[in-house]
């Protein structure tokens, strides 16, 4: 951690805490409490971050580091037991709490127990799921015992939404009581790097530097404001165009308006990537409506799109960095992988993809035995490569479609658009034929996403049996309908895997698998954009945690 | 008074050219059907051709209303455009008329079946647009998509369904109009000559009720192209690659503090012919309102 933040701050060694004056930071959406536990909100979350701190956390890269931990328990380093059902996390010395009193393994137990009541309604009960019991085995280690093997452990105490409370603060808001303690949810006493001094809910937080802070050199900003409210356009002209906020979040602009807002010189618009990729879907069945109810079901292959090399030269006809660009600037890039990150767990097998080849994919359709009718449209054996490309309505996904019609139609496809509402495409209501669910077209695209860092329970969507058919109702994540004994293997394994570096090798696997067979052909890398103005240095915008992850490290240059 | 029979339009087209905006507007319709229909040879570019290195291009000689985000040329967008909404717009209204005045007409003047009709009226009133395009766009899109390909599908079925939703206005204003003509000393005197009814209907109340019917239409057509670029917006409509006036126009309101001319040419386009439908009925009910026309 000392390494990157020399790195990220040059010249400010020897810096004293509060020597950069005030910060101020803009969310559109306003923050309406400060305890994470008691409030799904984005905004209430990174907040709060400011103040609450977990063990550890994801940096920008993805890459987990320990905070108010030693270090990161792994199998290796002996912190997670062999049978995979035990964690033991070990704070690091000398914390204290804002108010001065020492951090100690009994408030983890404490957040564990608050969290887990049954009567609290905590929002982030899924991060505590498994966990049998948490106990203090001293006074700053902590053992989390989970009712069957856990590969992956890391859901308490992992990332801004999951941080350390202190017992002693909220000793009665235990149970129902908890939203009834305004106080404390108003204004928690922490470890991070600064404390509320007036919380106004809805609208706008003042804080200072916590003066016991870990590190006395930071944070360098004695004061901060946390703004709240108004609209991304309006938060992005307070950052770019007039540079009276510091700091602005997640600014979902088109990206020509915000390129010529930072053609005004005063910011800089910065983005980060999750993994959140828009794809192309393509239906391994036939969507025929001749086939009544086993239409676009496992009973009947696609005419077509069940031969590798026209799904193969579909995905070669396309351009996916004009894609990126033109629909998602600064917000999007280009990538050949379902799995774009975080950067442990990507593949470059299959960079080819970043090159568009038309060329190549008429031949490969040449040599597959689709030939050119008069009218320009390949067929084979009377099949004509004709298909129902569907989206959900949405400007860059029309303006996507005619790209990629117009693509297709150079390689001898025919394309159909069609866009559906994006409440029924999405809406999954199994009566309506029109769901990305029921699929019923050729090819569809979507974005998709896992949460957090693990792909794990995302790659097993496209296990076998797991398609959306009418006796599950439609439900199922498989929209490929794809169905291989070699993937559901992987699978298997990596549901037994502790070691991150094996489980990132079988989740590269199994993307390859996926991309190597063209049932998916991801599109782009979509990220989250924010801005802060020229003179705020050291933000590094981290899509896996909060935004304000490493605000201890933010400075004023000159 | 009234001449003999092949005079009666000359007499019409006299009374017409008075109403200079009238006159205006039907030069100016017929401008805009021609330029639409003889489109594709007046301007041979394709509207749906992407000519990535030229979007977003504004006004010049190779794309005289500059070009789109994907730059696509907008001048034969417009172009392709009108085709699609005028066809919609008044094959659904002469659906919408005939249907309205045929009502209307057999309500007014045959009390028999006078309640049943309006209830019939009242019934259809009570029927949503929206999600009733739904439940036909569900019901018969495959169907139509496989008899005729998706864009001529999609053509009969919103046109049907606007056609046959929007007929009850006018039936109503008929009825009303043929209800008071019928009890007319004229018409009586026509009765009392031994005029049948159908001639009695063709000649002497379809002439009067045509000033409403007329309006009707002009309201009819602006409201057909507005319904089809809502249904498209929805996702419900044409593809989204196919341009319409409405099309063009939602999707050149993203563009319009950058680029206003992108939802100005489709927009005056809607506009003015709306305008121009609206005054050509004006003048028409002039010339063809049998009282106004003898003063």
């Amino acid at each position: 951690m000392l390494i990157v933040a020399a790195m990220i701050l040059p010249g400010t060694a020897g810096a004293e805490r509060g020597g950069d004056g005030h910060v101020s930071i803009l969310y559109w959406q306003a923050p309406s409490q400060l305890n994470p536990y008691l409030s799904g909100g984005i905004k209430d979350t990174e907040a709060a971050s400011l103040v609450l701190e977990p063990l550890a956390r994801h940096d920008h890269r993805g890459n987990m580091v320990p905070w108010l931990a030693e270090s990161v328990p792994t199998l290796a380093n002996g912190g997670v037991s062999s049978d995979l059902t035990r964690i033991t996390w070990t704070l690091r010395e000398g914390l204290i709490w804002s108010d001065g009193t020492p951090v100690t393994s009994s408030d983890v137990v404490f957040t564990a127990n608050y969290c887990m009541h049954p009567d609290g309604g905590c929002a982030r009960l899924a991060n505590f799921e498994d966990v049998e019991k948490v106990e203090a085995l001293d006074e700053l280690r902590v053992m989390i015992t989970f009712s069957k093997p856990k590969p992956y452990p890391y859901g308490p105490f992992v990332g801004a939404t999951v941080p350390i409370l202190q017992a002693a603060q909220f000793a009665e808001c235990t149970g129902e009581r908890a939203p009834e303690c305004t106080e404390a949810n108003f204004n928690p006493v922490g470890t991070g790097p600064f404390r509320v001094t007036e919380f106004r809910s809805n609208d706008v937080i003042t804080m200072e530097a916590n003066p016991n802070y870990r590190d006395p050199e930071k944070p360098a900003f004695a004061t901060l404001t946390f703004k709240g409210g108004g609209d991304a356009a309006a938060a992005a002209r307070a950052v770019l165009e007039t540079g009276e906020i510091d700091y602005a979040w997640n600014l979902q602009l088109a990206p020509d308006v915000l390129a010529a807002m930072q053609d005004a010189g005063k910011g800089t618009v910065v983005s980060s990537f999750g993994t959140l990729v828009e794809r192309l879907m393509i239906n391994l069945t036939d969507p025929d409506p001749a086939h009544g109810e086993e239409r676009s079901t496992r009973t009947h292959p696609h005419p077509f799109l069940s031969d590798v090399r026209v799904r193969q030269a579909l995905s070669m006809a396309i351009d996916r960095g004009l894609l990126a660009e033109i629909g998602y600037g600064q917000a999007g890039r280009p990538t050949c992988n379902v799995v774009p990150a975080p950067a442990a767990y990507v593949s470059t097998a299959n960079d080819a993809c970043f090159v568009q080849d038309m060329e190549g994919a008429n031949r490969l359709l040449d040599e597959a035995g689709w030939s050119r009718g008069d009218d320009g449209v390949r067929t084979r054996n009377g099949v004509r490569l004709s298909v129902l490309y569907q989206t959900s309505t949405n400007a860059v996904r029309q303006d996507f479609q005619a790209l990629i019609k117009q693509w297709w139609s150079e390689i001898g496809v025919e394309t159909e658009l069609r866009n559906v509402d994006a409440s029924v495409f999405f809406g999954g209501d199994p009566g309506s034929p029109d769901t990305y669910q029921k699929f019923n077209a050729d090819i569809e695209m979507y974005a998709n996403s896992f949460e957090g860092t693990d792909p794990e329970p995302y790659l097993a969507n496209w296990r076998c049996g797991n398609d959306p058919r009418p006796d599950n109702q439609w439900q199922g994540g498989n929209m490929p309908r794809y169905c291989s004994e070699v993937y559901d293997a992987l699978l298997d394994r990596m549901s037994k895997t502790g070691g991150l570096a094996e489980r990132s090798d079988l989740a590269k696997a199994m993307n390859d698998m996926l991309m190597q067979e063209y049932v998916m052909i991801p599109l782009v890398h979509r990220g989250r954009v924010s801005a802060h103005v020229r003179s705020l240095g050291g933000v590094l915008l981290n899509t896996w945690d909060s935004e304000l992850w490493n605000i201890a490290d933010w400075h004023r240059i000159d | 008074m009234t001449r003999a029979g092949e005079s009666y339009w000359l007499d019409v087209w006299r009374q017409f050219k008075v109403h200079k905006g009238a006159l205006a507007s039907a030069a100016f319709l017929t401008g805009v059907i021609v330029a639409v229909a003889a489109g594709p040879w007046l301007w041979p570019v394709d509207p749906q051709f992407i000519d990535v290195r030229a979007r977003n291009a504004g006004m010049s000689l190779e794309h005289p209303l500059g070009t789109d985000q994907l730059g696509r040329d907008t001048l034969a967008r417009v172009i392709a455009g009108g085709r699609t909404s005028l066809a919609v717009g008044v094959t659904a209204m002469a659906i919408a008329l005939v249907l309205g005045t045929l009502v209307g007409v057999l309500a007014g003047y045959l009390r028999r079946i006078d309640g049943a009709l309006m209830r019939l009226t009242d019934l259809f009133l009570a029927l949503p647009l929206l999600p009733l395009l739904l439940v036909a766009i569900l019901l018969f899109r495959d169907m139509l998509r496989s008899a005729f390909g998706p864009e001529a599908g999609i053509f009969i079925l919103i046109v049907a369904v606007i056609g046959i939703t929007s007929w009850m206005q006018t039936a109503r204003v008929v009825r009303g109009e043929v209800m008071t003509i019928r009890e007319r000393e004229f018409v009586l005197a026509a009765r009392s000559i031994g005029t049948s009814r159908r001639r009695i209907i063709t000649r002497h109340i379809l002439p009067n009720v045509m000033s409403p019917v007329l309006v009707s239409a002009t309201l009819g057509i602006a409201n057909a192209i507005i319904t089809e670029s809502a249904l498209s917006f929805l996702g419900l409509g044409f593809p989204s690659d196919f341009p319409t006036w409405g099309r063009l126009l939602y999707d050149g309101v993203d563009y319009l503090q950058r680029y206003p001319e992108r939802a100005m040419a489709p927009g005056l386009a809607i506009s003015l012919t709306v305008l121009a439908v609206n005054y050509l009925g004006d003048g028409l009910r002039d010339a063809l309102d049998p009282r106004i026309r003898t003063r």
